[in-house]
C-alpha cells in the first residue's frame, strides 16, 4: 500500500508543479497578483509531496519491501542500513527522484530566502523552476517509476552494485546533484530577466550567491567522486576523463566562467548578454550530463541501465528547455553592449580571457566526450579520444589562466595602472623561480614536478602578496569582505591543486609485483613486506585480506590491509588499502593469487607511492570553500535602496518592455 | 543573427544526440567491430588436443569454409554456450574447430569428456600467442573463415540459438552462394 502512496504523492507533486509553472507566469504577464501569489505555496506543496515520495522509498528500503521492483533490484537482507539508504540513489529510478527532490530543495530555499526580490521577477523564476520540475516528474512517472511492483514478492533481493558500497558513494551523488541542479537557479534568473526584458543589473546580484553556492556543491561533489574512484576502483588514478566525469566537469568549467562573468556584470554592467548565455550554458550542460548518463548513448564505466525511451524523453525535454531558452536569448538578449568601457589592461580584460579559456575548455571536453558518437554519425567507425587528447589540450588551455591568476586581484576595474602589476610579476616570479631551482634538487630533474612547484608558488605567492597588501592598506573589519575572501580561498585552491596534480603525476611510483609471504618490495623508498593473506568477513561480504607491513629505513610506517571482497551473487570487488599522508599516500591493491587453490601462497600485488596526491582534493575543497564563503557575503542579502523603485514598478509595463 | 548562433549549435548537438539514440537502439553498443572482418585470417599452426604431435594450420584448412570457436575449460560463459554448440554444431554444415585458449590440455580434455565434444577438431593454444593475432578479447569468441582463408564473421561472447539462426547461418549461406 505505501509504495502506491509514494506514486500518488509524485502525481500530486506533478499537479502542483504544473500549477507552479503556468499560473505565476500568466500572472506576471497579465499583472495579476493573485496568480503570482500561487508560486510560493505551489512550490512548497510540491516539495512536501516529493519529499514524502522520497521518504516512502527510503522506508521501503529500510523495511526490505522486496515487492517493490527497485528495492528488490538494489538491496538484500544482508545489506547494512546505511547502504540501504544510499541504495535509494544507487540506480536510475531513485537517482532521478533524488534529482527532483534536490530541485525542490533549491526552489523552496529560493522562495523562502528571496523575499526582497520583486514579486513579478520571483514569480517568473519560480515558474521556470516549476517547468523543469514538470519535465523531470513526468520523466519519473512515465519512464522510470521507482515504485513499480514485483509480484510475487521475492524472499530476498539482488544487491547494490558493490562498487557503490563505499562511504564516498553514499554522499557523492547528493552533493553532485546539489551542484548540478543548483545551476537551475541561475538559469531561471536569466530566463526571468529575458522574459521581463528589463536588463537591469540587479538580477545578477541576486543570482550571484546562488551560483556560487551551486558551484561550491559541484566542486565538493566532483572531489568526492574523484576520491571515490581513487579509493575504490583500485587503479590508483583520480580522474579518468570518463564520459560521466566529463558530464559533471563541463558545468563546473562553465560555472567558473559564469561566477566571474556575473561579477563583471554586477559591478560594471558589461558582458550582460554573455552572462545570460553562460547561465543558460551551465544548466544546459547539467541537463546534457543527465542525458548522457541516463540515455546510455555513451558507454562508460558508470554502467547504468539504458533504455531508448528514456533517452528519447530526455532529448525532447532538452530540446524544449535548452532550445527554447536559446531561442528566447536570440530574441530578447540585450542588443547593445552596455556597461562601462574598459581598457586593455583591466580586470574586465583578464576575466574575459579567463572566461574564453574556460568556455573553450568546456567545449573541448564536450567534443571529446561526444567524439565516439560523431565517429558513428560520420561513418568513421568506432573512435574515441581518451586521456591523451584531454591531457594535452586541457593544460594548454589552462596555462594562460594560471599565468594571469596572480594579477587578477590587483587589476582595477576599467583601467589598471601597470607599475603595481610589474611589482607582482617581479616578486611572484622571483619566488617561483627560486622554488623551482630548489625543487629541481629534490625531484631529480622531473620537469613536470618542477613546473608544478613553480606554478603553484607563482599563484600562491600572488594571492599571499594581495592578502598582505589588503592587511596594510585597509582598516580592520573592511580588509576581507566575504566575497573577496571566497575569491582568495578559491585561488589558493588552484595553487594547492597544481602541486597535487603535477607532483603526484610525475613522482608517483607504481609496481606490479608477485610476492610470497615474507617477501619485501621497495617502492619509492618504502619497504613493503607481504605478510600473507587471511580470510575475513563483513556484514554482507567475505574477503581475502592481505597484510602488508610498510617500513622506511627500518622504521615502521603502516600496516595495510588490502582486500578482495566477494559480495552476494559472487560479485568481486577489490578494496584497496590507502595510508594517507600530507606529503604522500601509500596505496596497496590486492590482485590474484598465483595459484587459486593455494591462497596462503604468493599473490599479485600492486604497490604505489603517490606523493602529494591528497593536495588534489585539498585544492578542490578550498575551491568549494571559496564558493560557499563568497556566497555568504552580506552584500548579496541586503536590500538596496536602488532596488526599491523596481519593486513597485507596474508589472504590466515591465512585461511589455 | 549572431544571437542565433548558440541556438543553431544546439540544434546540431540535438541532432547528433538523436542520432545517438537511434544508432544505439539499432546497434549493439557493446559490439566492437573486428578490424579483421574481410581480412585474411592470421596464419596459425596449432597442435591438436588429442594428438599433440599433429598440428592444424591455416594452409591445411584452405579450400572450404570452417568455424573457429574459442573456448576454455576455465571460462564460465563457455559453459553456457556449450549446450547450444552441442545442439547446433552438426546442423551448420561446415567443420567446427574448437580453439582451446590459454588452457591446460588435461583440463580441456576432462571438460570435453564431461560436457560432450561438439567439435570436429580441437586445437590448443596454451600460451595464447596466436590468439593475439586473432584479436581475441576473451573466450568465448567465434570466427567464420571462408575457403580463401578470409575472416567473414566474428562473434564476441557466447553463441545463442538466436545468434546462430539470425547471424551465423545466414553468413554461412552467403558463403555457399559465393562458392562456384
Amino acid at each position: 500500500m505505501t509504495p502506491e502512496l509514494g506514486q500518488l504523492a509524485l502525481i500530486l507533486a506533478l499537479m502542483l508543479a504544473l500549477a507552479q509553472s503556468i499560473l505565476p507566469l500568466v500572472g506576471a504577464w497579465r499583472g495579476n497578483r493573485a496568480l503570482m501569489a500561487v508560486a510560493r505555496p505551489a512550490a512548497t506543496g510540491q516539495a512536501v509531496f516529493v519529499a514524502l515520495a522520497f521518504v516512502i522509498l527510503v522506508w521501503a528500503f529500510l523495511h526490505f519491501d522486496f515487492s517493490v521492483q527497485y528495492v528488490a533490484d538494489n538491496s538484500n537482507l544482508q545489506l547494512p542500513w546505511y547502504y540501504r539508504i544510499a541504495a535509494v540513489w544507487g540506480a536510475h529510478e531513485g537517482s532521478m527522484l533524488l534529482w527532483v527532490l534536490i530541485l525542490n530543495v533549491w526552489t523552496v530555499a529560493l522562495a523562502l530566502l528571496s523575499r526582497q526580490l520583486p514579486e513579478v521577477f520571483l514569480s517568473r523564476v519560480l515558474s521556470v523552476l516549476g517547468i523543469i520540475s514538470v519535465g523531470f516528474l513526468c520523466f519519473i512517472l512515465f519512464t522510470s517509476n521507482p515504485f513499480g511492483r514485483l509480484l510475487p514478492m521475492p524472499p530476498d533481493g539482488a544487491d547494490l552494485n558493490p562498487v557503490l558500497q563505499d562511504p564516498g558513494m553514499t554522499f557523492h551523488p547528493p552533493v553532485l546533484y546539489m551542484g548540478y541542479v543548483g545551476f537551475s537557479v541561475a538559469f531561471a534568473f536569466s530566463i526571468a530577466a529575458l522574459l521581463g526584458g528589463s536588463m537591469e543589473q540587479a538580477w545578477v546580484r541576486w543570482a550571484r550567491p546562488w551560483t556560487n553556492a551551486a558551484w561550491g556543491f559541484l566542486s565538493c561533489g566532483i572531489v568526492a567522486g574523484s576520491w571515490w574512484a581513487y579509493a575504490e576502483l583500485g587503479w590508483g588514478g583520480w580522474w579518468f576523463w570518463d564520459p560521466v566525469e566529463n558530464a559533471s566537469f563541463m558545468p563546473w568549467l562553465v560555472g567558473v566562467a559564469l561566477i566571474h562573468a556575473q561579477a563583471v556584470t554586477e559591478k560594471r554592467g558589461s558582458l550582460r548578454a554573455w552572462t545570460i548565455l553562460l547561465s543558460l550554458f551551465a544548466f544546459s550542460l547539467s541537463l546534457l550530463g543527465t542525458f548522457l548518463v541516463r540515455s546510455g548513448i555513451l558507454t562508460s564505466v558508470h554502467a547504468f541501465a539504458s533504455d531508448p525511451r528514456r533517452g528519447t524523453f530526455i532529448l525532447c525535454f532538452l530540446a524544449v528547455v535548452v532550445g527554447g531558452s536559446l531561442l528566447l536569448y536570440a530574441l530578447r538578449a540585450p542588443k547593445v553592449a552596455g556597461g562601462k568601457a574598459f581598457a586593455l589592461i583591466s580586470r574586465e580584460s583578464a576575466i574575459l580571457i579567463g572566461n574564453l579559456m574556460f568556455t573553450v575548455a568546456a567545449a573541448m571536453v564536450l567534443l571529446g566526450t561526444l567524439f565516439p558518437l560523431l565517429g558513428d554519425a560520420l561513418n568513421m567507425g568506432k573512435i574515441s579520444v581518451g586521456p591523451p587528447y584531454f591531457g594535452l589540450l586541457f593544460p594548454l588551455l589552462m596555462s594562460p589562466v594560471v599565468l594571469l591568476l596572480p594579477f587578477g586581484p590587483y587589476l582595477r576595474w576599467g583601467n589598471s595602472d601597470v607599475p603595481v602589476l610589474k611589482q607582482v610579476l617581479v616578486r611572484a616570479g622571483i619566488a617561483a623561480a627560486a622554488c623551482a631551482v630548489l625543487a629541481a634538487f629534490f625531484v631529480q630533474g622531473q620537469l613536470k614536478a618542477i613546473a608544478g612547484v613553480a606554478t603553484a608558488v607563482w599563484v600562491g605567492v600572488g594571492v599571499v602578496l594581495y592578502v598582505i597588501k589588503r592587511w596594510r592598506e585597509m582598516p580592520p573589519g573592511r580588509r576581507y569582505p566575504a566575497e573577496m575572501a571566497g575569491m582568495l580561498l578559491a585561488h589558493v585552491g588552484v595553487a594547492i591543486f597544481l602541486i597535487g596534480v603535477l607532483l603526484s603525476e610525475s613522482l608517483s611510483v607504481t609496481r606490479d609485483v608477485r610476492m610470497a609471504p615474507g617477501q619485501v618490495a621497495v617502492v619509492g623508498g618504502y619497504e613493503f613486506r607481504f605478510d600473507g593473506v587471511t580470510q575475513t568477513v563483513g556484514p554482507n561480504w567475505h574477503a581475502e585480506q592481505g597484510v602488508v607491513t610498510v617500513t622506511r629505513n627500518g622504521a615502521a610506517v603502516a600496516v595495510m590491509h588490502p582486500q578482495k571482497r566477494t559480495y552476494a551473487h559472487e560479485q568481486v570487488q577489490t578494496e584497496s588499502s590507502v595510508d594517507p599522508g600530507i606529503t604522500r599516500d601509500l596505496y596497496v591493491a590486492l590482485g590474484e593469487p598465483m595459484d587459486p587453490s593455494h591462497i596462503e601462497g604468493a599473490w599479485a600485488l600492486r604497490l604505489y607511492t603517490k606523493p602529494f596526491i591528497r593536495w588534489i582534493w585539498g585544492g578542490g575543497l578550498f575551491m568549494m570553500l571559496g564558493g560557499f564563503v563568497s556566497a555568504a557575503d552580506r552584500r548579496f542579502r541586503v536590500k538596496r535602496e536602488a532596488d526599491a523603485p523596481q519593486t513597485i514598478a507596474t508589472p504590466v509595463q515591465e512585461s511589455q518592455a | 543573427m549572431s544571437r542565433l548562433l548558440p541556438f543553431f549549435a544546439f540544434v546540431l548537438l540535438a541532432a547528433l544526440l538523436g542520432f545517438g539514440i537511434w544508432w544505439n537502439s539499432s546497434h549493439d553498443p557493446t559490439a566492437v567491430p573486428s578490424p579483421l572482418i574481410n581480412k585474411p585470417a592470421p596464419s596459425f599452426a596449432l597442435p591438436m588436443l588429442d594428438q599433440p604431435t599433429h598440428s592444424v594450420s591455416k594452409e591445411s584448412m584452405l579450400g572450404k569454409p570452417y568455424l573457429v570457436n574459442v573456448f576454455a575449460s576455465w571460462c564460465f560463459a563457455c559453459g553456457e554456450e556449450h549446450p547450444v554448440l552441442m545442439a547446433e554444431s552438426k546442423s551448420l554444415g561446415i567443420p567446427v574447430i574448437g580453439y582451446d585458449y590459454k588452457d591446460d590440455p588435461n583440463d580441456a580434455k576432462a571438460w570435453l569428456a564431461q560436457h560432450g565434444n561438439p567439435y570436429d577438431t580441437v586445437i590448443t593454444d596454451e600460451s595464447g600467442h596466436t590468439a593475439i593475432d586473432f584479436g581475441v578479447y576473451g573466450a568465448p569468441e567465434t570466427f567464420l573463415i571462408d575457403g580463401k582463408g578470409v575472416i567473414r564473421y566474428k562473434r564476441i561472447g557466447p553463441l545463442t540459438p538466436d545468434v546462430i539462426t539470425q547471424q551465423l547461418k545466414p553468413a554461412i549461406a552467403a558463403l555457399e552462394k559465393e562458392a562456384p
